[in-house]
């Protein structure tokens, strides 16, 4: 029997790096949103509502990175020496946003400080994951297993859209995660942000989705060609079904329908954009074949995956269910 | 800017200043998380509030220190990619999923609990709050076993074969995991993160017996750091030399560096105690050495021959210098904690421990003394091996990414300002933390100053009544 590892850990490594963005996004979304509400009260909550399990949602991206490494090493191997400088500028964004989760509550006088550190870092970290989302869609040229381009061949307009749609969309996850988990008018604040924000990320998505298919005619023949044409009609309905309940659930004061519908947006928008590139890892240089391991390393930690990707899931999502429900204001958790 | 500099200089100076801070917390973290679990048992099982109390000043402290680790080692994974990217390739396939399963095994389980430690006992209740300091406890652990199975396998590889393309193909996993100076390297790491850790806490308990802050407290971490010291430190000692034993099997140009021997000694070599390595002339200046005391420690024989640095070619030569300080900054660190463990438990047994001034102020003293021997061990064994990134196989100069040297420069710098800026405000408000222990909530009725003071001058010989 033939079992084809790469394709497997394809999978995997997709779901790592999906988990990661739907998790860590509404936790950056938090951050990204702190200077829409000013009061120091606000901002306790705020920061509460993610403290417990921000570390917990950024160990996706470690996996996603390490995994990488591991699984399609010479995709890691090219990616990140052509995304020089937008991933060292993720990393310190979130070193920045990392530790203001603590030391914004050790000091008064430089409070505004980690204030800054928290939201600046957040949104850094954001744009430089859709710098890099736009980077990957652009192509990297691959030659003698080592990256070929220049330094700066990231900086585009098309990657600088894709930062600017990844902001707005982690804030429309920050948005309606807040409306699901606050009261009062820190939530009545949050769905109106929300709402601006739907609009914002579908005005995003659009552009984005009309603007790739004309980067490499793989993607156009991707969307237009037979039989994956029948995606390209499925995704946008399925985008506007979730659209509505999106803003119905605004509207009618849902508190966690945006927020599921919200995932639900970036869900598909990440399916589409794996639609699109699949098999490439490294579009248009890279297959996952091209870049896979040997067997002898797939099989090794597919074996451990298999077993403990399970077992994490029931613990996160129990470290979920321990903090379940509104945040109570007073019960001050640091 | 940085156009005239060598691109792998900059990566290494690089991967050395991030690695660098990275294991200050990881090797203070380590040890925190399992003081934690252990006071948190001893609440559990003898109702004494006063572990409660220290569980609580030190999970704060832990949580501030713990982010830090997170967010340095975010960086380092990183990094094979951006500026090793060869390396990353090569041995990719073997690194990889060792680093893959630290993911799975250790990080998981300490974000996945760590919320529940930080925040959530009025949640969860004790019983299983405890389970998750536990968790975080055992994953810190775990993730300390496959990062220096890692990195154990880059010093001594094994259960490998390159293929076409220069990669390293896993043969035989458990030759890879179990790798020669895996089994010292985790041992000796792990009880460097003890003793890290023990100093600190030793450092703060005796800071605050001085200042008479929190007596009842105090004393407790005080005295359990000391434990600490006295068990741990002849232990690590003991572990050291035999890491040695094994180095000198594997790598024997690396203890070549470390002990200054340019020169091969037919009949019995002299342990150099201090010197100025002279790598231009091949030789220790102003050497201080005690004849045939070398081949005594490692080969337990006075007379046996040791073969030195002129037994290897000259550009596979580590860089002497560095390693034989950084050895000697370790080794004299680990007899100085051996010293303070002792003087500890002729306090203990005299009954002064509480109150013998002297003791206190070298421990604080020696407060950082763990986290500077950690990083010199590291030197020692990080450039030791040298010129090789796989030891024997892959050099570094081979491993480095194909990128200009104004990238790798600007980042460094980068990395610079913000390390030293966010990590700087850290270790301040750790530090401030530590200073501010409030006032003991449940003190003992008959305790104080007065009274200690008191005690111990009325019964100055008091360890001796036993007798
Ligand atoms: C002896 C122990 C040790 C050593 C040598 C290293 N680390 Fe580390 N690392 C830890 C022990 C540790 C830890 C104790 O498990 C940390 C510290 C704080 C924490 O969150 O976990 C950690 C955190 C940590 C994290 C964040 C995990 C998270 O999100 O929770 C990453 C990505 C790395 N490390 C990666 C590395 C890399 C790539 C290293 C090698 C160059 C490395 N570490 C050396
Ligand atoms: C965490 C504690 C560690 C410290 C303090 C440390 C220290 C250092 C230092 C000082 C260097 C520079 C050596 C030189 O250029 O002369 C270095 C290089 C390096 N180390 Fe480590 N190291 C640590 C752990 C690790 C681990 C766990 C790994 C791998 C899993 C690793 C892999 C490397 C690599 C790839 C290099 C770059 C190539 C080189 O210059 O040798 N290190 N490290
Ligand atoms: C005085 C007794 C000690 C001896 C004889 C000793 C010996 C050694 C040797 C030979 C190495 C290098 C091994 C190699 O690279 O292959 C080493 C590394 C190291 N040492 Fe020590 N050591 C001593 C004390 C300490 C103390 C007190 C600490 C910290 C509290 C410490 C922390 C480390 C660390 C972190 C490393 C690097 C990791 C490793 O290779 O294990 N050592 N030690």
């Amino acid at each position: 029997m033939d079992i084809d590892l790469p394709l497997i850990w394809a999978g995997i490594i997709a779901f790592a790096v999906l988990a990661y963005v739907i998790l860590d996004g509404f936790d950056l979304g938090v951050g990204i949103l702190f200077p829409f509400f000013p009061q120091k009260h606000d901002r306790d909550v705020m920061m509460n509502s993610v403290a417990p399990v921000w570390d917990g949602n950024e160990t996706w991206l470690v996996l996603g990175g390490g995994g990488l490494m591991a699984v399609f090493p010479l995709a890691y191997a090219t990616i990140l020496p052509a995304l020089y400088a937008p991933i060292i500028a993720m990393v310190i964004g979130l070193i920045f946003r990392g530790v203001a989760f603590e030391y914004r509550w050790r000091t008064k006088r430089a409070e505004y400080l980690w204030n800054w550190a928290f939201a600046g870092g957040s949104m850094l970290a954001a744009f430089a994951q859709g710098i890099t989302l736009g980077a990957l869609v652009q192509g990297i040229p691959v030659e003698n297993r080592a990256y070929t381009g220049g330094w700066w061949d990231w900086l585009t307009p098309f990657s600088i859209m894709t930062g600017i749609a990844v902001v707005v969309g982690y804030a429309l996850l920050g948005a309606t995660w807040l409306v699901m988990k606050t009261h009062g008018d820190l939530a009545e604040r949050a769905r109106s942000l929300a709402l601006k924000c739907s609009f914002g990320t579908i005005a995003a998505m659009g552009i984005v989705s009309l603007w790739t298919p004309f980067l490499e005619p793989l993607y156009l023949q991707r969307w237009f060609g037979w039989p994956t044409a029948i995606f390209s009609i499925i995704v946008p309905l399925l985008v506007l079904g979730c659209l509505y309940l999106l803003i119905t659930g605004i509207r009618t004061r849902h508190d966690t329908r945006p927020f599921l519908a919200a995932l639900g947006l970036f869900v598909l928008g990440y399916a589409g954009i794996g639609i699109s590139f699949f098999p490439y890892i490294v579009p248009p240089s890279l297959t996952i074949w091209d870049a896979a391991a040997p067997d002898a390393s797939l099989s090794f930690l597919l074996a451990g995956a298999l077993v403990l990707v399970p077992i994490i899931l029931a613990y996160t999502g129990y470290a979920y269910w321990v903090f379940r429900g509104k945040i109570d204001p007073e019960e001050g958790y640091h | 800017m940085f156009e005239n500099f060598d691109a792998t200089i900059l990566a290494r100076i690089q991967f050395a200043f991030t690695v660098s801070f990275h294991i200050i917390f990881p090797a203070f973290s380590i040890g925190l998380a399992s003081y934690l679990a252990v006071l948190e048992a001893l609440w559990l099982w003898k109702k004494d509030e006063v572990y409660l109390e220290l569980f609580n000043f030190w999970k704060t402290i832990f949580a501030v220190a713990f982010g830090m680790g997170v967010v340095s080692g975010i960086v380092m994974s990183y990094q094979f990619g951006t500026n090793w990217s060869v390396f990353s390739d090569k041995a990719g396939p073997i690194i990889g999923p060792l680093m893959g399963y630290e993911v799975l095994t250790a990080f998981f389980l300490e974000a996945g609990f760590l919320g529940v430690m930080l925040f959530g006992l009025n949640r969860v209740g004790p019983k299983l709050h405890f389970l998750a300091t536990a968790m975080v406890a055992i994953g810190t652990l775990i993730s300390a076993t496959w990062i220096l199975s890692a990195n154990s396998w880059m010093q001594t590889p094994r259960g490998f074969e390159i293929n076409a393309v220069g990669q390293f193909v896993p043969v035989d996993w458990w030759a890879i995991v179990f790798n020669p100076s895996f089994p010292y390297r985790l041992v000796h790491m792990v009880l460097a993160a003890y003793l890290t850790t023990a100093f600190v806490v030793g450092a703060c308990g005796a800071w605050h017996l001085i200042r008479k802050t929190a007596p009842r407290r105090a004393r407790k971490m005080f005295s359990m750091a000391m434990w600490m010291a006295a068990i741990v430190a002849p232990i690590q000692i003991f572990a050291g030399d035999m890491h040695g034993l094994n180095t000198l099997e594997h790598q024997p140009a690396k203890v070549m560096a470390m002990e200054g021997h340019y020169q091969s000694h037919p009949d019995g070599a002299p342990l150099i105690l201090f010197g100025i390595p002279n790598s231009a002339e091949k030789r220790v200046d102003y050497a201080i050495d005690v004849p045939k005391l070398s081949s005594l420690i490692l080969k337990h024989d006075l007379n046996a021959p040791l073969a030195g640095l002129d037994t290897i070619p000259d550009e596979l030569h580590p860089p002497v210098g560095i390693i034989f300080w950084s050895f000697r900054v370790m080794v004299g660190l680990g007899f100085a904690m051996l010293g303070i463990g002792l003087w500890s438990l002729w306090c203990r047994y005299r009954g002064t421990l509480d109150s013998n001034a002297w003791l206190h102020r070298a421990a604080v003293l020696m407060g950082p003394a763990g986290f500077v021997a950690v990083l010199a061990g590291w030197i020692t064994t990080e450039v030791g091996r040298q010129p090789y990134t796989v030891y024997g196989h892959l050099l570094t100069a081979d491993s480095v990414a194909p990128i200009a040297a104004p990238a790798v420069g600007a980042s460094l710098l980068a990395f610079i300002i913000v390390y030293f800026f966010v990590f700087g405000a850290g270790t301040f408000y750790i530090l401030r933390l530590m200073a501010r222990l409030p006032r003991d909530p449940t003190p003992d009725l008959d305790e104080g100053p007065i009274r200690t003071a008191g005690a111990a001058l009325a019964n100055p010989h008091g360890g001796h009544h036993g007798h």
